[in-house]
């Protein structure tokens, strides 16, 4: 759990963290549509050292990124046994009685689980250079046209800035009401799934109680400080769009020309 | 029985960017049947020793002898149950744990998942119910249907239900009302005596302490800092001082009368009684003179 | 006689669906630029009462006037932005991600320009002493400085009067100085007036005025001194008494002189040395 980096998100001095939100966010969204380009090994050779150079103006250091990488890389690899074992295509490689690898299988898998893994590694990056209120705001100016179509976005982004608000106020309490349980004698972490499932009752219910109470509780808070919807509300975070947001995106494109022109 | 602390050390997210020291060299021993007060600001690392007490955390040095079972850095331990049986911990705020249906199956909870027979269980929350000093009717009730200072007591008899040998309390009368604060205190101080209990309190009252502890111990930046006898340690308000602790308004009040006065009482006062006493003694030696 | 910043008269008030009042015929008044603490213990209908100062709840028979407002559905903003609350949890009332976001808050629910705000949210934070934290998150935060942010940010809406509903019962006794002494250096800095709920005595005693609530209805009111001499009345009531009053009592039990009840330890002290020591 504590190594885990998704969503987190780490207060550094970077190139990378002082971009603005809404760049990052738009850079990410055509990033993934921008990695499908790659179909050799050039092109795929082209996006790591692309991605390796994002980490590297990140500062954020490797062995800490990819030691975050252990829960998902089993994911990664039975992907990459699943097309080594699925895909004939090319020559036969191996062929030991039942078990047929044809190179590529090899090629696909390889290239498959290096496309996901540089999607992960490029988004883990977002939100480990971006508060998560700056991700909100970004989203909030980026979805403000869809107003119109009467989306609730100042909702959306005041509902998604509590939650980022309190979940780690959530975590400490899972954590309390957790240990409070098993001083009491429950037990977590053994026995059959069926008693495990029992065993998370005590955990949940008081959860949900204290969440509800907190909630009742910031709603009145938030009505005594004058919260009347998003109407008239002013805001006291402004995002500021420069030239290297600019630039950052325009890097993509030379990324996805280089892509295009790589590709076979 | 006893609990020894070794050295012991706890790293919270050790060995990532998160990494922080809670608690550093610490050892003392809690003999059975004391009545320990552990006083220290929040942060001072107070609650990380009082999970070490019933191994809710593993130290990253040192060991944790409960009992005759230890708990040592870098060592799985399997079946804890039997430690957690003899431990019971009243969290801060800990009607946060009621879950059951009726206040009745919620004090059962304890015990029977340390394999008490339901019966046992049942009988033995319907005693702790008017320990705690509610009625016997609460006991079909809903707990979430109780006022806060009833979730409260609820909780507890939760936890006296498991019958511990040791009893730990960290800042159980936190947000209640003086009165709450009052019969809460005294009910432990009952049960400690009366079965032979050892309590450890973790609290911020220094009246506290005061009052109903036999030993304490003064926690700052992770470290124990004074350890000895609540009438040694505050006979010096200055060295708690640099702790950024306080004494007791007695003994405060003591210490400005002794300074007005530049007279001295015979002993440090703990109890406003005992300081009316001093106080009638020290004046009667004024006038036999 | 200074004016009346708040008056509410003869106000009843129960919980929907509930027979028993939580407010039962209370009347009060509240001079502008004091400080009123009131006391009772839990249930004793305080924090309803502050409610609905707040206009959280409304009257069910009475009136209540905040800022020479009547508390009707079309003023409430109005009187929302005269009376800044804090509450007892220092968790459940911080809205923002960070310090300077949370104090922000009711800046940018009550329409104020951004100029403005970064201008108010600086110097609101430099009052309370919480100026260093600016981009804290909460979860890094002590209950007291919690509660200070709070107080930012009421006071960042520039209000006259100020509430505290418990707002130091669930502090550690740092934290507990800390607000109070937040408190009364913005008291002593404008002309705010200042409404205490609790059971905190440290904090009653330095009141102007005390009432006690018992049952919904004002049981007592009078300066702290006039209160305390209540002693075992209040004690009855479920609430404690000063050290200094606790231990007159016990003195003159065994003969002291003490000639009044003082509520300050250096008071006690100097009395109990001139009149039975000093002969």
């Amino acid at each position: 759990m504590e190594k885990m980096i998704f969503g987190r998100y780490l207060p550094l001095q970077s190139p990378v963290h002082e971009l603005d939100p809404r760049a990052k966010l738009l850079f990410i969204f055509g990033f993934v549509i921008v990695v499908f380009l790659a179909n050799n090994i050039l092109s795929y050779g082209i996006l790591a050292v692309f991605t390796l150079l994002c980490i590297y103006l990140s500062r954020i250091n490797i062995r800490f990124l990819l030691s975050g990488l252990k829960p998902v890389i089993w994911i990664i690899a039975f992907t990459f046994l699943l097309h080594i074992f699925l895909t004939k295509e090319g020559d036969l490689l191996f062929n030991i009685g039942f078990l047929k690898i044809y190179e590529g299988g090899v090629r696909q898998g390889a290239f498959i689980s290096l496309r996901f893994l540089l999607l992960i590694l490029v988004t883990s990056l977002l939100t480990l250079t971006t508060s998560p209120i700056s991700i909100t705001d970004g989203l909030e100016s980026l979805l403000n046209p869809f107003k119109k179509l009467k989306l609730p976005v100042h909702e959306l982004a005041l509902m998604m800035s509590i939650s980022l608000r309190f979940i780690p106020t959530l975590m400490d309490e899972t954590d309390k009401i957790m240990k409070a349980q098993i001083a009491r004698g429950a037990d977590f972490s053994s026995g059959p799934i069926k008693e495990r499932v029992k065993a998370v009752v005590p955990l949940l219910i008081p959860l949900f109680v204290s969440a509800f109470k907190r909630a009742e509780e910031l709603a009145v808070a938030m009505e005594a400080r004058g919260y009347r919807g998003g109407e008239g509300r002013t805001k006291y975070r402004l995002l500021h769009w420069q030239g290297k947001d600019s630039a950052a995106l325009v890097l993509l494109l030379v990324l996805a020309a280089l892509l295009w022109w790589a590709r076979s | 029985m006893d609990i020894q602390l070794q050295e012991v050390e706890y790293r919270y997210a050790a060995g990532t960017p998160f990494e922080r020291l809670a608690i550093e060299d610490v050892s003392f021993t809690i003999p059975e049947g004391v009545f320990l007060a552990v006083v220290g600001h929040t942060g001072s690392g107070k609650s990380t020793i009082i999970q070490h007490l019933n191994a809710l955390l593993r130290p990253t040095k040192g060991q944790v002898v409960i009992g005759d079972r230890v708990i040592s850095a870098g060592k799985k331990e399997k079946n804890l149950k039997s430690v957690r049986k003899k431990v019971g911990t009243v969290f801060q705020f800990p009607e946060h744990q009621l879950f059951e249906e009726t206040v009745e199956k919620d004090i059962c909870y304890g015990p029977i998942n340390f394999g008490i027979p339901e019966e046992e269980a049942k009988k033995r929350a319907r005693s702790l119910i008017s320990q705690v000093g509610l009625s016997e009717e609460v006991l079909q009730k809903s707990p979430f249907d109780l006022s806060g200072g009833q979730m409260r007591r609820v909780a507890i008899a939760g936890v006296l239900a498991m019958e511990p040998e040791v009893l730990v309390l960290d800042e159980p009368t936190a947000g209640l009302d003086p009165r709450g604060r009052k019969e809460i205190m005294d009910m432990f101080y009952t049960l400690h005596q009366e079965h032979g209990l050892s309590t450890i309190l973790v609290t911020h009252s220094m009246e506290d302490a005061a009052l109903y502890a036999d030993e304490m111990i003064v926690m700052h930046k992770g470290r124990v800092q004074k350890q000895g006898k609540p009438r040694d340690l505050f006979s010096q308000p200055d060295e708690l001082a640099a702790f950024g602790l306080s004494v007791p308004e007695v003994v405060r009040f003591q210490h400005r009368f002794e300074a007005l006065s530049g007279m001295k009482l015979d002993r440090t006062c703990l109890t406003i009684e005992e300081l009316a006493e001093e106080l009638a003694r020290a004046k009667k030696r004024g006038e036999d003179r | 006689m200074k004016e009346n910043i708040i008056s509410i008269n003869h106000v009843h008030f129960r919980y929907p669906g509930q027979t028993v009042y939580a407010l039962k015929d209370v009347s009060l008044n509240v001079a502008k630029g004091e400080w009123l603490a009131i006391v009772g213990h839990n249930g004793s209908g305080k924090s309803t009462l502050a409610k609905m100062l707040n206009g959280l709840h409304y009257p069910e028979e009475g009136q209540v006037t905040i800022c020479n407002f009547p508390l009707k559905d079309e003023f409430v903003w109005d009187i929302r932005r005269r009376l800044g609350m804090v509450f007892q949890n220092p968790d459940n009332q911080f809205v923002g991600t960070t310090v300077q976001d949370d104090v922000a808050f009711g800046l940018e629910n009550n329409g104020i320009p951004h100029e403005v705000m970064v201008e108010r949210v600086k110097a609101s934070l430099q009052r309370v002493g919480m100026l260093d934290f600016l981009n804290q998150e909460p979860h890094h935060l002590s209950g007291g400085q919690k509660q200070r942010v709070a107080i930012a940010g009421v006071i960042a809406l520039q209000p006259d009067i100020i509430l505290l509903d418990e707002a130091t019962s669930m502090l550690d006794p740092r934290g507990r100085e800390e607000v109070l002494r937040t408190v009364r250096q913005l008291k002593e800095e404008q002309d705010l007036t200042v409404i205490s709920i609790t059971h905190d005595l440290e904090e009653a005693s330095r009141a102007d005025r005390i009432i006690v609530l018992n049952k919904g209805s004002v049981y007592r009111e009078g300066t702290p001194e006039e209160i305390f001499q209540l002693n075992e009345e209040l004690i009855k009531l479920g609430l404690d008494v000063p050290f200094p009053v606790k231990l007159s009592e016990i003195l003159r039990l065994q003969d002291f002189e003490i000639a009044s009840n003082y509520l300050s330890e250096e008071e006690l002290v100097r009395e109990l040395w001139t009149s039975n020591f000093k002969k």
